[in-house]
């Protein structure tokens, strides 16, 4: 039963269970390591793994952990150029966590390890905090708990599994204490790297063909809206993103925003309420149908009618606003402020400019003109397409006269080249187009592949008039989505495909959830928490209320533990328990077991007080006597005998 | 071992202060005991300084980068390493401690405490350290079950010796917490006399000194045995185990046997107390071994004549507080 006190070498199963942590903790992040990194990590793991198993394989030479050290450690600054950043930080993590396991030898390189797996864990919610990453970290900490445990449990494995889930039992009402209560602060409290919130997908501030077409490939929801009645058709369904204005002959860019708190136009018709969950983007603009209302908050209005916030949208945000379809706008410009709407490349798209001349010389109105170019776009045999050819230098000539196969950005940019060509001032605006309601919690659902450029004209006593060219090509488009516009064989990503319907069911399912845990999990922030602790009556700007309240809380769950850890649990022998409620049962009536008192004196004693109950009192005393201290020893049917028997047992007076 | 050898220094008062007050350490507690909640206390140990300073790491981290994962994941290791204060605590609370078997020894020889820990619970303690100044051991306690561990201390003076501060501790379950508790529990260990190395040989039953002690008989080397669990160190015969490999002493015979009569008084005079204590020690104790009647005469005490072990340990006892208190240990 002793064992040394001397720190201890590490037995086999303190190793595997370290293994188990690590490898859990880097399973997650192999796709975004580099392929050698990975390897060489895992490598690591099993081959200490397997030399543990296998007695007598070669120890670790004594120079070859620094040499991995600074092998990698070359590599992974020429792979990222900077040892500093994100990115390079978590790869000197992975490194750092397969060398300490390579020369793990006594307990405390066992705690080392497991920290830095804490460490790794965190840089992990760096990229993703999807549900299952939370899955995933919960059974890292497990696994950290049960390899921490181990250092000092010799029970059996399954055994020291059930403890550490009994700690995280114990762990979880505090956790949950603390996550609703411990003041958020809005980060960030310094300067972050460089490539901090890299790799986030959206739209951007200028546009070249191209653009959009490698974004509709992406499924991943760009933001949800929650309609407080019936949402507006899809005809309508336009969510503002970057306008773009100034054109150079192939890339589209837009203007230094002008702001101001209000929008510019008196909103008018009917009005659409919506809740918007915007996804990180780590851009300014606030996506939100067409045309919104005053009232978004923090918000502020350009004079391109998009919405901007004051900070890049570095974390998932919520926002209330509505939209006014029908509202008139930009009806009041003067003739300067247009004139951005009507420049054009000195040169550049002979053929294009030819056709805008010609339809201002036969129609005249420019109302007129927008018509007939329509008209013209739809006789063209223009194709919608995913996979447009490459186009040259000349892009609107190109698409319009050669290929004839373009996606959005190419309509709108080329109607656009046209308008401007016919003296109709005009301009891109990007953004997303339609969306689907999921049926789970009637959220309509925007994603990447939603990602649409459209274009809008001035006309004179009108305003800005919303046209898209797309739709006269491919209507479908604009009313069924992507997947409905396509033609048959284009390759769509796998999710849009129509005929995989319970593939979808599937991910809406998932999105629902999804779409909770983000509110309530992933979008607790300052705000949130406000709100939340209004609602429970609290004033969250009083500090010491707040301190009050988590002392409080916490107090109760340590208060709680406190009674755990002293209870008196039950003797290991169930004779001794059972014979425990007999006495509590005579106790309760008014006669306690005196300290001295033998099993058959108290009965004796019990019998004589209650004459009612006395058969009843020395059969039990009698049984158990037998049992406890008989030659054979008392069997667990036995025993569960007895208890029933007592369990029956009720005192009689009279 | 504080109240054998206390020097009135200022630190050493501090630390009594300390024990008697915060402590709650009591001398010589008559036992069993049982820890009571106020005597175990907690403090994290250095892994688990390093592992909070990890969390604050990483609250920070969350902080800056809005991580609501990176709060909930430090919100929950801090819960468990709260929740693991109670494991601790649990694991020494309501453990009752009783004394073991501690055999006296000669002094000079290791002696070794005997304590016995129990419990009632339906679930096992685990990784409990027991620690004294000299030496410390970790054990497990099954459930409802008793074990005894022995506490091995260097003997450096005849006479009682107390077991002392004795601290139990655990870092179970996850090393970041210690939870400890320090007794001083009423376990005395009898440190017989040493045993002179080469006495003179041992008067006759006559009180007449033989002439050499090949002819005593006591001392007579009459072979080989398989070695005892009883013999001393000092009886086995180490080149024999050197070329056997297997333990083995050398075997006295006893000679003559004429009833043999050890006095206090007709030693030299030259002799000291303490010497002379530790030849007697070492005539007794050959007696005994060469199965011989003896008996012992100290100033005041007569002892025989009788043979056997029970006489043995009686005159080794005699000898062992002569002029100090038979019954109450130093210390008390």
């Amino acid at each position: 039963m002793s064992r040394p006190a001397a720190d201890p070498a590490l037995s086999a199963g303190q190793l595997h269970w370290a293994a188990l942590c690590a490898g859990a903790t880097l399973l997650p992040h192999l796709p975004r390591l580099p392929l050698w990194l990975g390897a060489l990590a895992a490598l690591i793991l099993l081959w200490r793994v397997a030399s543990t198993r296998f007695k007598g394989a070669v120890p670790v030479p004594r120079l070859l952990a620094p040499l991995l050290a600074l092998g990698a450690g070359v590599l992974i600054l020429t792979q990222y150029g900077t040892l500093f950043g994100q990115q390079a930080g978590i790869a000197l993590l992975v490194l750092m966590l397969g060398l300490k396991y390579l020369e793990c030898r006594r307990p405390r390189d066992i705690q080392v390890l497991v920290l830095l797996c804490f460490f790794l864990q965190l840089g992990l919610f760096l990229d993703t905090q999807s549900p299952l990453t939370g899955a995933g970290a919960l059974l890292g900490a497990w696994l950290a708990t049960t390899t921490l445990l181990s250092l000092h449990s010799r029970q059996r494995p399954s055994a020291q599994v059930r403890t550490a889930g009994l700690l995280m039992l114990q762990a979880l009402p505090l956790m949950v204490v603390m996550f609703v209560l411990f003041p958020r602060i809005p980060g960030p409290l310094w300067g972050l790297p460089a490539d901090a919130f890299s790799g986030r997908t959206g739209l951007s501030d200028h546009m070249e063909p191209g653009a959009i077409s490698s974004l509709s490939q992406s499924g991943e929801i760009a933001f949800r809206a929650d309609f407080a009645g019936a949402p507006p058709p899809p005809a309508q369904r336009y969510w503002r993103g970057p306008v773009l204005v100034d054109f150079d002959g192939r890339r589209w860019t837009a203007p230094p925003p002008r702001t101001a708190s209000q929008p510019a136009y008196t909103p008018r018709g009917t009005a659409y309420d919506y809740v918007l969950t915007l996804e990180a983007h780590n851009r300014r603009w606030l996506l939100a149908l067409d045309y919104p209302g005053a009232g978004i908050a923090d918000a502020l209005y350009t004079d391109t009618l998009t919405v901007l916030a004051r900070q890049p949208v570095h974390q998932r945000m919520r926002y209330a606003a509505t939209a006014y379809p029908d509202s008139p706008v930009g009806t009041d410009l003067a003739a300067g402020q247009l004139i951005p709407a009507l420049a054009l490349p000195a040169s550049g798209n002979p053929r294009t400019r030819a056709l805008g001349e010609t339809l201002r010389q036969r129609h005249g109105q420019p109302e007129a003109v927008v018509t007939a170019a329509i008209d013209w776009l739809r006789q063209a045999g223009l194709m919608y397409t995913l996979r447009p050819p490459r186009l040259g230098l000349d892009t609107a000539d190109a698409f319009l006269f050669d290929t004839r196969q373009g996606f959005c950005e190419h309509f709108a940019s080329a109607f656009v080249v046209l308008m401007r060509a016919a003296g109709v001032p005009a301009r891109v605006v990007t953004g997303y187009q339609g969306g689907e309601i999921n049926p789970f919690d009637n959220t309509l659902v925007v994603r990447q592949s939603d990602a649409h450029a459209w274009a809008e004209v001035w006309l004179a006593g009108e305003g800005w008039r919303r046209i898209d060219p797309t739709a006269a090509a491919a209507p479908l488009r604009i009313d069924g989505g992507l997947a409905a516009a396509l033609p048959d064989d284009a390759a769509l990503p796998l999710l849009l495909r129509p005929d995989l319907g319970w593939l979808k069911t599937l991910r809406d399912r998932w999105e629902f959830l999804g779409n909770a845990w983000n509110q309530w999990v992933l979008g607790y922030d300052q705000k949130t928490q406000r709100s939340f602790l209004q609602r429970l009556g609290l004033t969250p700007d009083d500090w010491r209320q707040l301190g009050m309240v988590l002392l409080i809380a916490i107090g109760t769950v340590l208060a709680a533990l406190a009674w755990w850890a002293q209870r008196r649990t039950l003797p290991a022998d169930p004779l001794q328990r059972a014979w425990q409620r007999f006495e509590r049962k005579l106790a309760r009536a008014g006669l306690p077991r005196l300290p001295w008192e033998g099993p058959a004196d108290y009965a004796t004693r019990a019998a004589l007080a209650f004459p009612a109950s006395a058969a009843a009192i020395r059969a039990i005393a009698g049984r158990y006597a037998t049992l406890r201290y008989g030659a054979a020893p008392a069997s667990a049917r036995d025993a569960q005998a007895l208890h029933s028997q007592i369990k029956r047992f009720s005192i009689q007076c009279g | 071992m504080n109240d054998r050898t206390a020097p009135n220094t200022w630190r050493s008062r501090l630390l009594q202060a300390v024990d008697r007050r915060l402590l709650r350490v009591r001398t010589a507690e008559p036992l069993p005991l049982r820890l009571p909640q106020r005597r175990v206390f907690v403090l994290p140990t250095r892994a688990g300084w390093v592992f909070g300073l990890t969390l604050m790491a990483m609250l920070t981290a969350s902080i800056n980068y809005t991580l609501s994962l990176g709060f909930a994941l430090t919100f929950l290791l801090a819960g468990v390493g709260i929740a693991s204060i109670f494991h601790a605590f649990r694991t020494l609370i309501h453990l009752d401690i009783d004394a073991g078997p501690t055999p006296p020894v000669h002094c000079g020889e290791p002696g070794c405490f005997g304590l016995a820990l129990r419990h009632q619970r339906n679930r096992p303690r685990q990784a409990i350290r027991i620690r004294n100044a000299d030496n410390a051991v970790t054990v497990d306690l099954p459930p409802g079950g008793h074990l005894t561990v022995g506490l091995s201390v260097p003997t450096t003076a005849r006479g009682w010796q107390a077991i002392g501060r004795v601290t139990l501790e655990t870092v179970y379950p996850l090393g970041l917490i210690r939870a400890w508790s320090v007794t001083t529990p009423d376990i005395q260990l009898l440190v017989y006399p040493a045993l002179e190395e080469h006495p003179p040989p041992p008067p006759a039953g006559d009180g007449t000194t033989r002439s050499a002690p090949m002819a005593s008989g006591v001392d007579e080397f009459a072979g080989l045995r398989a070695h005892r669990p009883t013999d001393s160190p000092r009886q086995i015969a180490w080149k024999a185990v050197a070329r056997s490999g297997t333990l083995v002493s050398k075997h006295f015979q006893g000679g003559s046997a004429g009833p043999l009569f050890f006095d206090w008084q007709q030693l030299p005079p030259a002799l000291n107390d303490e010497a002379r204590l530790q030849r007697l020690a070492r005539w007794v104790v050959d007696a005994a071994r060469s199965n011989n009647s003896w008996t012992l005469s100290l100033p005041g005490t007569r002892l025989g004549p009788d043979r056997g072990a029970q006489h043995l340990h009686r005159c080794l006892r005699a000898l062992a507080l002569y002029g100090q208190d038979e019954h109450v240990p130093p210390g008390r």
